[in-house]
């Protein structure tokens, strides 16, 4: 795709997309009953006489999931509703109970909300509107039970937070960004485990395409979409089919689809026409919910720092830009080391630079090392004592480079200080820079002396001849030689 | 051991005196239980019971002696009542009067049934089984139980009331001396109108609803049926209070004794006006037969009956001679609250009896073909009629298109007639009348008439939309020697005035000790 975002065509359709995910709050025992919410015990063990339905069994809220709710608020700046309504969903099916899905429907307890992040560079907002707390349905499980399926209620009634944007997104890129950036919200607050293989964070994508300037187009909405490379795959594959539908002379039928991750394919799993009469209504077994502004302002005040609270600092207190402070801010780990590395550097501008350049590429590089693993492997001390010898021009950013990769090796624990441990690799390599003048020019005599031709051109007004200079200097002196010295005691010479 | 108490005697005894018999070891709560259980065998042709089992009740009364053995003396220790069929029971099936739940055990307690009972915590009130009740507490006549009608004890041929009819039934012959009943549009208050008994429906909240099953949870309510105000508050002490853990809905308001204050408050109150300063408020609407009106060319009979209307002024000239003032009031909607009711009440059961899928419990159809066809077969076989025409109104009023037509209207109305009440009280403290238009009709007579029936509800269902407590006191006789209640409706929380008042009128006649003539 285009990296001009304001383009954003794709065979000349704009792509609109909207977001609900639902994440499984990280609470105990369940939103209105005591069972606990743990994954993988033996079916129906973690289900109450409520999550069963039995007769006569009432719900009863869950003040953590309120609390984990308001947590949510508070951290993409939304409204949190003094009065939230639970409603009843009224649908029947094996593994729903009560015959009714326990949710909020016209007053959510979260309302509006932005979630920001960027993109290749580019800021992007994307507006909520808004997060509803309800319960999670039971499972069926299809393996032939004498004939028959089997019902599983431990999920049932698991607190989930179900977070619903508006079409604000223009691009499948944009839209995995957006649940990239979700999925770090709401494991940074800790309101969410985040595991997408076990269901706890779960994104539906409305997708619909356009002609510019035209209305929206009809929506089809790819369900349950738990990794952000399915979500990626499922959402293009529907951009294609929707446009090739169109261009066919196909109207778009609103559906609900799956995506098929051995197919690459989405496929519809009921139209509108199938779409069920939910007949909503408060729920009479739940008062409404009542949020005083005291425990709003009591959370707010307990939460830890927010990551765009956060990146608002990295820019003020630390001099960055909004690119790398959102960056180092995608996760409590990294924006944590930069923090370490900026304090024992003093450097925050080479720790950012380091962090997001090297470190990062050798993220990538390596296959299942984790953040945490590799503050493990190299400690915020010893990256801050490489950033120390580059400023105080022992050894040049590049000689920098093959030192970082000699600290990947060990953590040099064995070493008094992080400095001794990294003044130790620039000897045994022989990196440290050639700060004597003497030597220098003598080295810089002899390029002259070598190089008349490209002296004549310099003195002609040349700039390249000089930056050849220059590199044949760098050069002579294997590398070893402060660039910025070289230049100066060039511009002396040829003066 | 002797007793100075005739066994033959003892079902004529009230809750009160038993338990003092009780408490001064005159009876064993095991004689007093294999008594009544030996009257309920007698009587069982009245069909007030759903569930009996001596063996339980014998256990649970050997549990109550030991507790007084041990020297606990608490008001209602070893005293049986027998519980309706909407409240689950591990001791008993629960049914709900329903073929859906046939045979079903539940593995908890509802709240009142533990408050009330002999294990630890429990009042120590024995039970004696489970009472009959019209299917899922849809009904006022206790015709719509799945199993059986339940007779009046004053006439056979009538019915109780209902829908807590086998309650009713059952206190009124003296097979039980007390029994709980759910309220939800006037289950209570009408079938004790109907048998001559005396009940109340506290505010709603008062009581725990967990482990009733739900017909309709906003307004669904507990309360104790019995022979005397006095009973009723000995029981409705160890009934109410808050169950936040269980019930959301429950009022965080603390257990408060209801019949120390009765008889605390009967001396200060002496002479011959104990009443004095009461104010009753009496609707214009519900005593002038306003409601006779014409509807195409038919002129529809909506108030009340002579009979009943000449008790109930007979029973307020009582109020007055204790010193009661009579003041006219109005509640303008009260003819709206059927329309209101039976749009809500609907509209939550259908919703609530949505959970009986034939799936995890309950009937299912022994054949089908698909998950939809178990759903319709289970459904169609276990519901009975008149609960499947609440699911089918209530599902209706509640679909998309109808919703603010029907629900959103009704409950906008359900407001306005609870502001009414709101109003009346700053010139009344009690409300009286009428609890049903009529005395207890013939069985069957009402027929295939639902909406006649529905009318039938016209005093009782505005102040449960209000989620006000009201009670039915005894008050005298109306056409064929039945019995007339006259209603008594109180603000909210205001239970121990309105069973204080109900006690002076008690103390000054005697229609709740008349008894009806089934043969011994």
């Amino acid at each position: 795709m285009s990296k001009d975002q304001k383009s954003l065509l794709v065979q000349g359709y704009e792509v609109v997309i909207g977001f609900e995910t639902h994440t499984q709050l990280t609470t105990q025992s369940k939103i209105f009953s005591r069972a606990s919410t743990s994954f993988g015990a033996e079916p129906n063990t973690n289900a109450s006489a409520v999550d069963f339905a039995l007769p006569g069994a009432l719900p009863v809220m869950n003040k953590g999931a309120v609390q984990r709710a308001i947590e949510f608020g508070l951290a993409v700046n939304a409204h949190i509703a003094e009065k939230s309504i639970f409603a009843r969903k009224n649908y029947f099916y094996p593994d729903l109970p009560k015959g009714y899905q326990i949710s909020q429907f016209e007053i959510p307890v979260v309302q509006g909300g932005v979630v920001e992040f960027f993109l290749e560079g580019e800021k992007k907002s994307v507006r909520l509107v808004r997060a509803h707390l309800e319960e999670d349905a039971g499972k069926s499980l299809h393996e032939d039970f004498i004939g028959m399926s089997g019902i599983d209620l431990n999920r049932a009634g698991t607190p989930l937070l179900e977070i619903v944007t508006e079409p604000d997104m223009r691009s499948t890129a944009e839209a995995v960004a957006y649940a990239k950036e979700l999925h770090k919200i709401v494991t940074w607050i800790g309101i969410c485990d985040g595991n997408m293989q076990e269901g706890s964070f779960r994104c539906d994508a409305n997708v619909s395409v356009r002609k510019p300037g035209q209305p929206l187009g009809t929506r089809r909405e790819i369900k349950n979409l738990n990794s952000f490379k399915f979500m990626q795959q499922a959402m293009d594959y529907e951009v294609r089919w929707q446009i090739e539908q169109i261009e066919d002379g196909h109207e778009i039928q609103q559906a609900t689809v799956l995506f098929d991750p051995d197919t690459g394919e989405t496929r519809s799993m009921r139209s509108k026409e199938d779409a069920a009469d939910y007949r909503y209504f408060p729920d009479p077994d739940l008062p409404p919910l009542v949020i005083g502004r005291d425990w709003v302002e009591k959370t707010r005040s307990e939460m830890s720092e927010l990551p765009r609270v956060m990146a608002a600092r990295f820019m003020t207190g630390y001099g960055l830009s909004e690119y790398d402070a959102g960056q180092l801010t995608q996760s409590k780990a990294t924006a944590a080391y930069f923090e370490a590395v900026a304090a024992a550097s003093k450097s925050p501008k080479l720790a950012s630079n380091w962090i997001m350049g090297e470190v990062s590429k050798w993220l990538n590089a390596v296959e299942d090392c984790t953040f945490e693993e590799f503050t493990e492997l190299v400690p915020a001390r010893n990256l801050a004592a490489l950033i120390v010898r580059i400023t105080d021009n022992t050894i040049s950013n590049s000689a920098g480079k093959t030192v970082f990769t000699e600290l990947t090796q060990a953590p040099g624990t064995m070493f008094d200080t992080a400095l001794a441990y990294v003044d130790s690799i620039i000897d045994a390599k022989g990196l440290k820079q050639m700060n004597d003048t003497g030597e220098l020019e003598a080295i810089i005599d002899g390029v002259l002396a070598a190089n008349a031709k490209n002296v004549e051109e310099v003195k002609a007004g040349n700039a390249k001849a000089f930056n050849a200079l220059v590199g044949q200097a760098m050069k002579a002196t294997k590398g070893k030689a402060n660039p910025a010295q070289v230049n100066e005691l060039l511009k002396k010479k040829l003066g | 051991m002797t007793t100075s108490m005739n066994n033959m005697d003892l079902h004529d005894l009230g809750v009160a005196e038993l338990a003092a018999q009780l408490a001064a070891g005159t009876v064993s709560s095991v004689e007093v239980t294999q008594h009544f259980l030996n009257r309920m065998a007698q009587h069982s042709g009245l069909g007030a019971f759903l569930a009996v089992d001596a063996d339980v009740s014998l256990a649970q009364a050997k549990a109550a002696d030991a507790r007084l053995a041990a020297g606990e003396r608490t008001p209602l220790l070893g005293v049986p009542l027998a519980h309706k069929d909407v409240f689950v029971t591990r001791d008993f099936p629960t049914t709900a009067g329903s073929k859906m739940l046939e045979n079903y055990r539940s593995p908890f307690d509802a709240t009142v049934v533990s408050r009330l009972g002999v294990q630890a915590g429990g009042a120590g009130m024995v039970t004696l089984g489970k009472l009959n009740c019209d299917e899922f507490a849809m009904g006022s006549g206790n015709e719509n139980s799945a199993y059986k009608p339940v007779q009046n004890p004053w006439d056979t041929s009538r019915v109780p009331g209902g829908s807590s009819g086998g309650s009713a039934a059952a206190v009124a012959a003296r097979l039980v001396p007390a029994a709980t009943g759910t309220d939800t549009g006037g289950s209570i208050r009408q079938p004790a109108s109907l048998t001559g008994i005396t009940g109340i429906k506290p505010t709603y909240g008062r009581c725990s609803r967990y482990g009733m099953v739900a017909f309709a949870s906003s307004l669904d309510q507990a309360g104790p049926m019995a022979r005397s105000a006095l009973d009723c508050a000995l029981l409705l002490s160890a009934m109410a209070g808050p169950d936040p853990d269980r019930d959301s809905t429950s009022l965080d308001l603390p257990a408060f004794d209801y019949a120390a204050d009765l008889i605390a408050a009967s001396p200060a109150r002496t002479g011959e006006q104990p009443l004095k300063g009461l104010r009753i408020g009496i609707p214009k609407e519900w005593m002038t037969g306003t409601w006779n009106r014409e509807e195409a060319g038919q002129v529809t009979k909506k108030g009340a009956s002579i009979d009943v209307f000449n008790a109930v002024y007979a029973a307020l000239r009582e109020f007055e001679k204790l010193g009661a003032k009579l003041v006219t009031i109005t509640l303008p909607l009260t003819e709206l609250s059927i329309p209101v009711y039976y749009v809500i009440a609907p509209a939550e059961a259908s919703s609530n009896l949505s959970r009986f899928d034939g799936v995890r419990y309950g009937h299912r159809a022994a054949q089908y073909t698909d998950l939809t066809d178990m759903y319709k077969k289970s459904r169609s076989e276990g519901f009975g009629d008149e609960a499947t025409r609440r699911i089918m109104i209530g599902t209706y009023v509640l679909s998309h298109g109808y919703y603010d037509a029907y629900y959103l209207k009704a409950q906008k109305i359900r407001r306005l007639i609870a502001q009414d009440f709101q109003t009346a009280f700053t010139q009344c403290d009690v409300i009286a009348g009428p609890v049903s238009p009529t005395v207890a009709w013939k069985i069957g007579e009402k027929g295939d008439d639902p909406v006649a029936s529905y009318l039938a509800d016209i005093y009782t269902l505005s102040s449960s939309l209000a989620g006000l407590p009201g009670m039915s006191v005894p008050a005298g006789f109306g056409a064929g020697g039945m019995p007339v209640g006259l209603q008594l409706i109180g603000n909210y929380f205001k239970e121990a005035q309105l069973l204080g008042a109900a006690h002076q009128f008690q103390l000054a006649t005697d229609w709740h000790q008349k008894a009806p003539g089934v043969s011994a």
